[in-house]
C-alpha cells in the first residue's frame, strides 16, 4: 500500500514555521536513537529529555504551520507524510550520530544557536511565534549549557576523547553557515518584523563556541567553506534514513493512532 | 447544624475543580501549585479552562486537559473545554510558596530563584530535602521527568530530585 505525500502551500509564513519544526524534529528524532544505547545512565535521560523538548517545539510549530496554511494538514500529516524533498530542515541536524562526541558537538553547535535565535524571536511581531520562541529559549539555554559542559569534559579529557571531539568539530563545522543564511522567502518576514535576521546572531554564536572550544582546549576551525541545502529540501543521504524510521508506522498503516 | 449553607458561585466552584487536579508525576502538587492552571471562565454551564504548559514536550498536559475535564463534570459542568496557552511562558516564580513547600516535604528540593539558568557554568547551591544540609552535587542536569534534575546529598548520602528553576 502506498501512502502517496501530502502538498503544502508553502507561502513565506509556513515555509518558515516548518523550517523550524524540521529542524526541532529531526534533532529531536535523532537525539531519541540514543534512547538505551546512551554511554550512562544519566545521560541516557538526558539526551531523551532534550529530545522530549525539542518533538514539543516542533508539535506547537507544526500545529501552527498548519493553521496558518488553513487547509485540511495537521501537525502529523506535515510530520508523517512529506517526502525528503519537502523536509527544510538543517542539514547539520540530520547528520548521524556517529559517535558521543559527534553527538554533542551537533548539540553545541545547534543550542548555542537556537538559544540566541528563540530569545531574538520573543520580540517577532507574529504572537504565536514569540510565544513559542518564550517557550524554546528556556529549553535551549539548559541545552547548551549541557552540551558546552560534555564538550569541555569530551576535549579536556583523555587523548582519545580528545581526538574524537576534535574530528567531530572539524567534521560538522562546515554545515554551520546554513544556520545564519537565509533566502528571498525569509527576507519578506524579517522586512515585516516576522523573523529577525539570524545573521546578526553570528558574532555572539561564534563567541560561545570559541570560548567553549578554548576551555574544552579544542582548535576552532579555520575553513570558511560552508554547505547549504536544508531549507531548500536538498538533503544529504541520512534524512531519507531517518524518515524512513520516523515514518514507517503511518506509511504503512495510514491512519493509525495508539 | 448548618443548615441551607451558600453555595459558592459557578466561578469558585468550577475554579475549585480545576485547582483540585493533581500533576500526575508529582501527586502532592495540584496544577494551581504549580501554576499551570491560569485561568477558568464560567459562561451558563460551560467552562473555558486555560493551562500553561511546564515544558514544550511535557507528556503530562494531556493527562492533566482530561483531569481538568473529569473533575469539572463531577462539579456539574459537562462542558468545559481546555485550551493551551503558551504566552508568557510558564516559569517556577509562578509556583506558590504553599507548593514549594508540598515538594520539599515530599522529598523534592523546590526550584531555587537564585540559579540563574543563564550562568552557564556557575556553580548552584541546592539544599537537600531530607537533611537540609547545603553539601550537595549534581548527579545529572537531568532526572526522572523534564522538570527534575539529579542531584546527592554528600552528608547524608541520600540522592534526591531538584525541581529545576526554569
Amino acid at each position: 500500500m502506498t501512502v502517496s505525500n501530502i502538498q503544502v502551500s508553502e507561502t513565506p509564513l509556513v515555509l518558515y514555521t516548518l523550517r523550524r519544526a524540521d529542524d526541532a524534529l529531526v534533532l529531536g528524532h535523532r537525539l531519541s536513537e540514543w534512547c538505551g544505547h546512551a554511554p550512562i545512565l544519566e545521560e541516557d535521560m538526558a539526551l531523551a529529555n532534550m529530545g522530549l523538548d525539542l518533538l514539543g517545539q516542533a508539535r506547537e510549530l507544526y500545529s501552527y504551520a498548519a493553521k496558518v496554511e488553513g487547509r485540511d494538514n495537521d501537525e502529523d500529516k506535515l510530520a508523517y507524510l512529506r517526502d525528503v524533498r519537502q523536509y527544510r530542515n538543517l542539514l547539520l541536524l540530520e547528520q548521524p550520530n556517529d559517535d558521543f562526541a559527534r553527538t554533542m558537538v551537533r548539540q553545541l553547535f545547534y543550542s548555542a544557536f537556537a538559544d540566541l535565535y528563540w530569545r531574538a524571536m520573543m520580540k517577532s511581531s507574529d504572537q504565536t511565534l514569540a510565544a513559542i520562541a518564550a517557550r524554546s529559549e528556556k529549553e535551549s539555554a539548559y541545552h547548551l549549557r549541557h552540551s558546552s559542559e560534555w564538550i569541555i569534559r569530551l576535549g579536556d579529557g583523555t587523548e582519545e576523547s580528545h581526538a574524537r571531539a576534535q574530528a567531530a568539530v572539524d567534521h560538522l563545522w562546515a554545515f554551520t553557515g546554513e544556520m545564519f543564511a537565509v533566502d528571498e522567502s525569509e527576507q519578506a518576514l524579517i522586512h515585516k518584523g516576522v523573523a529577525i535576521d539570524p545573521a546578526t546572531l553570528r558574532p555572539l554564536w561564534l563567541k560561545t563556541i570559541s570560548d567553549v572550544l578554548a576551555e574544552a582546549t579544542l582548535a576552532l576551525p579555520s575553513s570558511e567553506w560552508m554547505q547549504q541545502g536544508g531549507r531548500s529540501g536538498r538533503h544529504s543521504e541520512h534524512l531519507g534514513h531517518l524518515l524512513s524510521e520516523l515514518q514507517y508506522m503511518q506509511r504503512s498503516f495510514p491512519g493509525l493512532t495508539w | 447544624m448548618v443548615v441551607g449553607a451558600e453555595r459558592p458561585e459557578p466561578q469558585q466552584r468550577a475554579w475549585d475543580a480545576a485547582a483540585s487536579v493533581v500533576d500526575p508525576e508529582i501527586p502532592v502538587l495540584t496544577i494551581a501549585d504549580l501554576g499551570v492552571l491560569r485561568h477558568v471562565a464560567v459562561a451558563g454551564d460551560r467552562v473555558e479552562v486555560a493551562i500553561t504548559p511546564t515544558y514544550s514536550g511535557c507528556p503530562a498536559m494531556n493527562m492533566i486537559a482530561l483531569e481538568i475535564e473529569l473533575a469539572l463534570a463531577r462539579e456539574g459542568f459537562p462542558n468545559a473545554k481546555v485550551r493551551t496557552v503558551l504566552s508568557p511562558a510558564w516559569t517556577t516564580d509562578w509556583m506558590s510558596e504553599e507548593g514549594r513547600r508540598k515538594l520539599k516535604d515530599y522529598g523534592i528540593a523546590p526550584p531555587e530563584p537564585k540559579s540563574s539558568r543563564r550562568a552557564l557554568f556557575g556553580v548552584q547551591e541546592i539544599k537537600c530535602p531530607q537533611c537540609g544540609s547545603a553539601n550537595t552535587e549534581l548527579l545529572s542536569e537531568f532526572g526522572s521527568t523534564s522538570c527534575k534534575a539529579l542531584w546527592r546529598c554528600k552528608s547524608c548520602r541520600e540522592p534526591f530530585d531538584y525541581f529545576k528553576c526554569h
